[in-house]
């Protein structure tokens, strides 16, 4: 177990391209090497993956670990596990880091299954305790509980960690890591999945990244109240989300449903309209920064955590909304 | 084909939630429970494959004693077959655990094509055990699906649309295959009353740690990596702000109120 150091993050792509936001673990990874008196080392696997371990070292990597060539073009967890297991099997991280997206629980499920290691799933905290293991915080029972557990049974002790929960790092260009090539071989044939096509979906702000959310709930009373919803949302370059009421109503597809059985979502501001504020909602938005509640109903429990409440029908209140923002943004 | 759906039972989300603070885990028998929202659409979705494809479909529960409640919905629910891990020695078990445990018990079952789950499940909220039972098995791991686009059983492939951020990806992958489900990919069903009737009569056996072969230093609390030291319940937030006034004068302030955030640009 000893043999076993630094805290590893890995770098999540797609087509190519990389977001902003595939860095946001710089930053917790970071202060959890310090506190291990370790190292930050990032790994990227991928094709053509160059320009993403430079960027990985300008976020703070030490040391970029790359695995690179055509089998691993897109992400398939057949492919990427067995990169980033060889990785592991070869340099023994302490601590590894993904986010929790499809990409990131898929490959850290993977690993954690054929190295036989433990997986924190979604954590919201990460601290350092006295036995140098990593302390988890997760959300039990959709947010109703917090949950604290470590691994310090065995190594890596892999964790993925909820996207926007911790600050992004500064980039530094001037900041250089140590890049590590290593080949990993893939043949197509023994490969099991392929990915065929990626359809772009008509939600175009994805709620899991989004900084700000209009969402609707019962009290929008039918399919065309979403309409006026989605014009703030455009408005504010905001996600549509929904209470499950909405979506089981049929007024709006499932895919924009929060709460414990939709999305756990943290925007900076949730401008919630109609919504009565069950837990099962509560569950899924009850850590954005800023919420908003818009309902006729004064006694809604939506209010008890609102940061700013108006009582009102949301069929007059946010088309007012709507122009007054166009009109101090001038749009 | 044969396809087995994996069921877990899971407390009521609606009902109080009892924690055994000794040991970290959830006083299960003494919570209200259900079958897990997720994995209705699991069973669903191995039913209509079944009707589709002419399939066998094996339940597959692992949980104690009264978890058979889950299994004897799904026979009720015309399952073929349905079979029920307990046993005292896995309490405590973590995700790397079940899936250990699960993986062993569709090995004992034998010759299966396909795995269904749900995405998750809303006690743990992990999401992670089938896509670590397929990792176990070698089976194609497949998860967040939105629709199964077919099966060819005779050449072993199966597509499927993933529904991930941002899109859906369409994704081709030989089988035996673990697929977990996304909510809303179809309707469950409910069982009718001779079905209920039928599932009543039904013993429902039990396989334990042995029968399974499953190693005693990898189940339960001993084989568990991820233990629990704290239990919390979160802060809670701060009262906030109830604006009030006429509309006009309401909606005005709340926008000044929001632009003061810095956030909408």
């Amino acid at each position: 177990m000893a043999d076993y150091k630094d805290v590893w993050v890995y770098v999540e792509h797609k087509e190519g391209a990389f977001t902003p936001m595939s860095y946001e673990l710089f930053g917790i990874g970071q202060k959890l090497a310090g506190d291990l008196g370790a190292n930050l080392c990032a790994f990227v696997i991928g094709e053509n993956t160059d320009e993403l371990a430079k960027e990985a070292g300008y976020y703070g990597a030490s040391k970029v670990y790359t695995v690179d060539g055509p089998p691993f073009k897109t992400f398939r967890p057949d492919a990427y596990a067995k990169a980033a297991t060889s990785l592991i099997d070869k340099y023994k991280p302490d601590v590894v880091l993904c986010r929790s997206t499809s990409q990131g629980a898929d490959l850290s499920a993977a690993c954690a299954a054929k190295l036989e290691t433990g997986l924190a799933s979604d954590a919201i905290g990460l601290e350092i305790d006295a036995s140098k293991a990593v302390k988890v915080t997760r959300a039990a029972f959709g947010g109703n509980f917090l949950v604290g557990v470590v691994n310090a049974k065995t190594k890596p002790q892999i964790t993925t960690v909820r996207p926007k929960v911790f600050a992004m790092a500064q980039r530094d260009a001037s900041k250089q890591a140590e890049v590590v090539k290593e080949t990993v071989e893939a043949a197509e044939d023994d490969l099991r999945t392929k990915v065929l096509q990626f359809m772009k979906s008509e939600v175009t702000v994805n709620l899991v990244e989004a900084d700000i959310i209009v969402s609707g709930g019962r009290g929008v009373g039918k399919p065309e109240g979403f309409k006026v919803l989605r014009e703030l949302a455009s408005t504010l370059g905001a996600a549509l989300g929904a209470s499950r009421a909405a979506v089981d109503s049929g007024w709006i597809p499932q895919e924009h449903q929060v709460g414990q059985t939709g999305k756990t979502v943290k925007p900076k501001i949730y401008i919630a309209c109609g919504i009565s504020g069950a837990i099962q909602h509560l569950a899924g938005m009850r850590t954005s920064d800023c919420i908003v509640a818009i309902n006729k109903d004064a006694e809604a429990p939506i209010f008890k955590i609102a940061s700013f409440g108006v009582v009102g029908d949301y069929n007059q209140v946010v088309p007012k909304l709507i122009d007054e923002f166009k009109k101090r943004l001038s749009r | 084909m044969k396809i087995v759906v994996c069921i877990k039972q899971v407390p009521d989300t609606e009902a109080e939630v009892k924690w055994d603070l000794q040991k970290g885990t959830l006083k299960r028998a003494d919570m209200d429970a259900i079958t897990n929202p997720f994995d209705e659409f699991a069973l669903e979705e191995a039913l209509l494959t079944k009707e589709k494809y002419d399939a066998e479909v094996v339940a597959l529960s692992m949980g104690p004693q009264k978890a058979a409640d889950v299994l004897r919905n799904a026979l009720a629910l015309t399952v073929n077959e349905v079979h029920h891990v307990s046993d005292p020695a896995l309490e405590g078990s973590d995700t790397l655990a079940t899936s250990y445990v699960l993986a062993k018990a569709i090995e004992k079952i034998g010759d299966v094509d396909l795995v269904l789950c749900g995405k998750q499940a809303t006690d743990g909220n992990t999401g992670v055990v089938g896509s670590e039972i397929a990792a176990r098995l070698g089976y194609s791991q497949l998860s967040l699906v939105g629709k199964i686009v077919e099966i060819d059983a005779a050449n072993k492939r199966i597509k499927v649309e993933r529904g991930i951020e941002g899109g859906i990806e369409v994704v081709e992958a030989k089988l035996p295959a673990v697929v977990s489900v996304l909510k809303g990919i179809n309707e469950p069903r409910l069982p009718n009353l001779m079905g209920i009737r039928k599932a009543a009569k039904v013993q429902i056996p039990i396989w334990d740690t042995n029968e399974i072969g499953a190693a005693k230093e990898k189940i339960g609390a001993e084989g568990a990596t991820i233990k629990v030291i704290e239990l919390t319940t979160p802060p809670p937030r701060a009262g906030g702000e109830m604006l009030s006034g006429e509309v006009d004068e309401v909606s005005n302030l709340l926008v000044e109120k929001l632009l003061d955030l810095k956030v909408i640009k």
